[in-house]
């Protein structure tokens, strides 16, 4: 024989566990944020300890703009979302589109300003500890905002194609959970790079 | 066993190709083969790493040996470091969490499979690209060597001027990618712990071995991340000529420090804790009574983990900290044994009274007992700041955290080896080589690290590669070396006796110890499927309630 089933089957009641993929992207979150929680130590570590120039308050513009522009995309993941729950296919990738469309616009945001700050001011990964822990912590953040694009634009392909619908809804939540935890973290980037830093 | 397990069985007996059979072991995304895959790994790296200890220890043999360079000398320490820790610690604690975690719980594999085999090919390329550096540390110049920073790799030895070529991108990268496999398994278990669970196997009723994997999952994302962080701002340094370790444009060394430690010792409890979780398994059978103090052994735990993230800087006494946080990381460090403590009490409330059987795993079991206790005195003694000045960086340390993870983790480790063999191979191990392993590898053991702390106490500073005849650490530093080839020989008849006892050794069945918990009501080896019916459980010993049918726990809980 290969098994016992143990006896006393309790069976009131019906047995339900948290959604493995919830689980999981939660714990990932977990991981990345103490990844983020280093940069950003070292980043406020350093504040004020280049020795040479460029400084923060000399060549950094907050992005307002940009900013509302992807943290208005968490609400435009959240409803599509809610709408693919309901089964409002159209709905839905219009929202998922428009997520896309934000975060892009975000990452045009970010293209330039480091254009800016290389070709106007002069600053690199290497010009001083600013350069250094600047361009590494809103690179780190740039880079989750970029894969988090990919994976929504694979999604977008498939639900162009017709593959996305309600029995994908818990998929395409953990994904949005991730794209909140980009948003999230970009509220701390912010706060620490464009309001404590300068 | 079930016909299905018998006719796969079978089939692989009866001499399909090798290359299928090899096929098959690589794409696997089973969680028992990635368990072994794991072990085995771990198990290779073991004898590398102790190799790499055997030329340290003959080098220090005797005062002004020459056996090897000094320059040598720095990358056997740091390759012998660096491998135990994150390519034969990791590793086979993983690979047993692997195994057991979903047996345990009742479920049919991992959360996510195939992530479980990415994760496992990332530390194996990790591993890999660690010994690479062997052959292309130095890039294009011919000779090659290995990385030679010490397994800390304090800065500014890892900047370009003190390390050229590329010996310390090789260490780098090689933990860089073990690092997401072992964030990738992390995820893993605490997915598969929290959402795969037998009905009825609430988590009061999970089996300690799996609470304390779950936590131990927590800590290495919580551990591991950070030295993935700092790893990722030394490749900016090296590569993209970034300050953040660099003293001369502003930058601090201790910065790396502190986030190495802030992974370093987590990282301690990241390995001891699956040793509790073995432990908290074996006792109890060998006892022949139920754990003592289930709820405490959590919190406990839980308390552990916890304490341990805020305990690092007493890595970094000698730095020259102020006094408010010398006193806080002192404070922390004692508070840690105090649920350490609880825990040893439960171990020994388990056994008190019970009737123990002096079985191979419950010998090492004991020896665990303690050796770990008289690990966490000297760590006591070392996480006081003064008594820390004064020893700090000498080979007292290097014996205070051998204690830990020979004493401790590696015999909790051995126990687990031989306790759960039968049911990885369906065959019972040798006992009389299992008990002459245990006899020479704890004399072993003892010759060579009770002996090692007091040249530390003499003023021997570590990782020196030769030292002065006449102050007194010759014969200490002789008999040392004796004890840890003691230990190499103990070790290959534990292997000796795991490669024999798999062909010769009389068949497990399903429950040789009389155990309680899942994994023994499968068959041994555990077919494909885990378990043909979905189990259910009613209390933290089903396999009890099944044996007495009169009596069940389930009545008390």
């Amino acid at each position: 024989m290969s098994t016992m089933s143990a006896p006393m089957a309790e069976s009131s009641g019906v047995w339900s566990l948290p959604y493995r993929g919830k689980v999981g992207m939660a714990s990932l979150i977990f991981a990345e944020s103490a990844i983020f929680t280093i940069f950003v130590v070292a980043y406020l570590f350093y504040m004020g300890k280049s020795l040479t120039g460029p400084t923060p308050r000399e060549v950094l513009e907050t992005p307002i703009f940009y900013t509302i522009c992807l943290l208005s995309s968490s609400l435009t993941i959240h409803f599509a979302g809610k709408f693919l729950e309901r089964g409002k296919r159209g709905a839905f990738l219009t929202l998922w589109l428009l997520t896309i469309v934000l975060g892009g616009l975000f990452m045009y945001g970010t293209g330039q300003e480091w254009h800016r700050l290389i070709y106007e001011h002069g600053l690199t990964i290497s010009t001083n500890l600013f350069g250094t822990t600047y361009y590494s912590l809103v690179g780190l953040h740039a880079f989750h905002v970029t894969v988090g694009l990919l994976m929504l634009g694979i999604v977008l392909i498939f639900g162009l194609a017709g593959r996305v619908g309600v029995e994908q809804s818990r998929r395409v939540d953990v994904l949005s959970l991730y794209w909140h935890f980009v948003d999230a973290v970009w509220v701390v980037v912010f706060t620490v790079v464009y309001i404590v830093g300068r | 066993m079930s016909p299905d397990a018998k006719a796969i069985q079978t089939a692989e007996a009866a001499g399909q190709p090798w290359v299928q059979t090899l096929h098959e072991w690589v794409t696997t995304v089973d969680h028992k083969r990635l368990g072994i895959l794991y072990i085995l790994y771990a198990l290779v790296f073991l004898i590398i790493a102790g190799l790499e200890a055997t030329i340290i220890r003959i080098q220090l043999m005797r005062p002004h040996n020459d056996f090897v360079s000094p320059q040598v000398f720095n990358r056997m320490f740091t390759m012998h470091g660096t491998t135990m820790i994150f390519f034969v610690a990791i590793p086979v604690l993983f690979g047993f969490a692997n195994y057991l975690v979903p047996l345990m719980i009742g479920a049919r594999d991992m959360a996510f499979p195939r992530l479980n085999a990415f994760s496992f090919w990332l530390t194996a390329l990790g591993g890999f690209l660690l010994y690479f550096s062997f052959v292309g540390g130095s890039g294009l110049y011919g000779a090659g060597n290995a990385p030679d920073v010490g397994w800390w790799a304090y800065a500014p030895l890892t900047s370009r001027a003190f390390s050229p070529g590329h010996s310390s991108d090789y260490w780098t990268v090689a933990l860089l990618v073990s690092g997401f496999g072992s964030i990738g398994t992390a995820i893993n278990l605490i997915a598969t712990i929290i959402s795969m669970r037998c009905p009825g196997m609430t988590l009061s009723r999970m089996p300690l071995f799996a609470w304390l994997n779950l936590i131990m999952a927590g800590m290495v994302i919580l551990a591991i991340s950070p030295l993935t962080a700092a790893q990722v701002m030394l490749t900016v340094d090296r590569y993209l000529g970034g300050h953040f370790f660099d003293t001369q444009a502003g930058g601090s060394a201790t910065l790396w420090m502190h986030f190495f430690w802030i992974f370093g010792h987590p990282e301690v409890y990241v390995l001891v804790i699956p040793a509790f979780a073995f432990v908290s398994e074996i006792i109890p059978v060998f006892s022949r009574k139920p754990i003592f103090g289930y709820p405490v052994m959590v919190g406990a735990t839980a308390c552990i983990g916890f304490l341990s993230l805020s305990v690092w800087a007493h890595h970094m006494f000698t730095i020259g900290m102020n006094s408010y946080a010398n006193s806080f990381f002192a404070i922390t460090t004692f508070a840690v044994g105090i649920p350490t403590g609880i825990k040893i009490f439960n171990w020994l409330g388990t056994m008190w009274g019970g009737r123990i059987q002096f079985k191979t795993p419950m010998l090492f079991c004991i020896a665990f007992l303690f050796q770990f206790l008289i690990a966490g005195l000297t760590g006591i003694m070392l996480g006081a700041a003064p008594f820390n000045w004064q020893l700090s960086g000498s080979y007292f340390v290097v014996a205070h955290f051998h204690y830990v993870i020979v004493g401790g983790i590696l015999f909790a480790l051995f126990a687990a080896f031989y306790y759960w063999y039968p049911k990885i191979t369906g065959r019972m191990f040798n006992e009389t080589l299992g008990k002459l392993h245990f006899w020479l590898f704890l004399i072993g053991f003892h010759l060579t690290f009770d002996l090692m702390h007091i040249p530390g106490v003499l003023g021997m500073p570590r990782r020196i590669y030769t030292y002065e005849p006449g102050r007194g650490w010759d014969t200490l530093n002789f008999l040392v070396s004796i004890g840890a080839f003691v230990q190499g020989i103990a070790t290959l008849v534990f292997v000796a006796n795991l490669v024999v006892s798999y062909f010769k050794g009389a068949k497990a069945g399903n429950d040789p110890w009389d155990a309680w918990t899942l994994e023994w009501s499968t068959s041994s080896p555990p077919p494909v499927y885990n378990f043909a019916s979905v189990p259910t459980v009613a209390s933290r010993r089903p396999l009890w309630d099944l044996k007495h049918p009169e009596d069940p726990d389930s009545r008390y809980e």
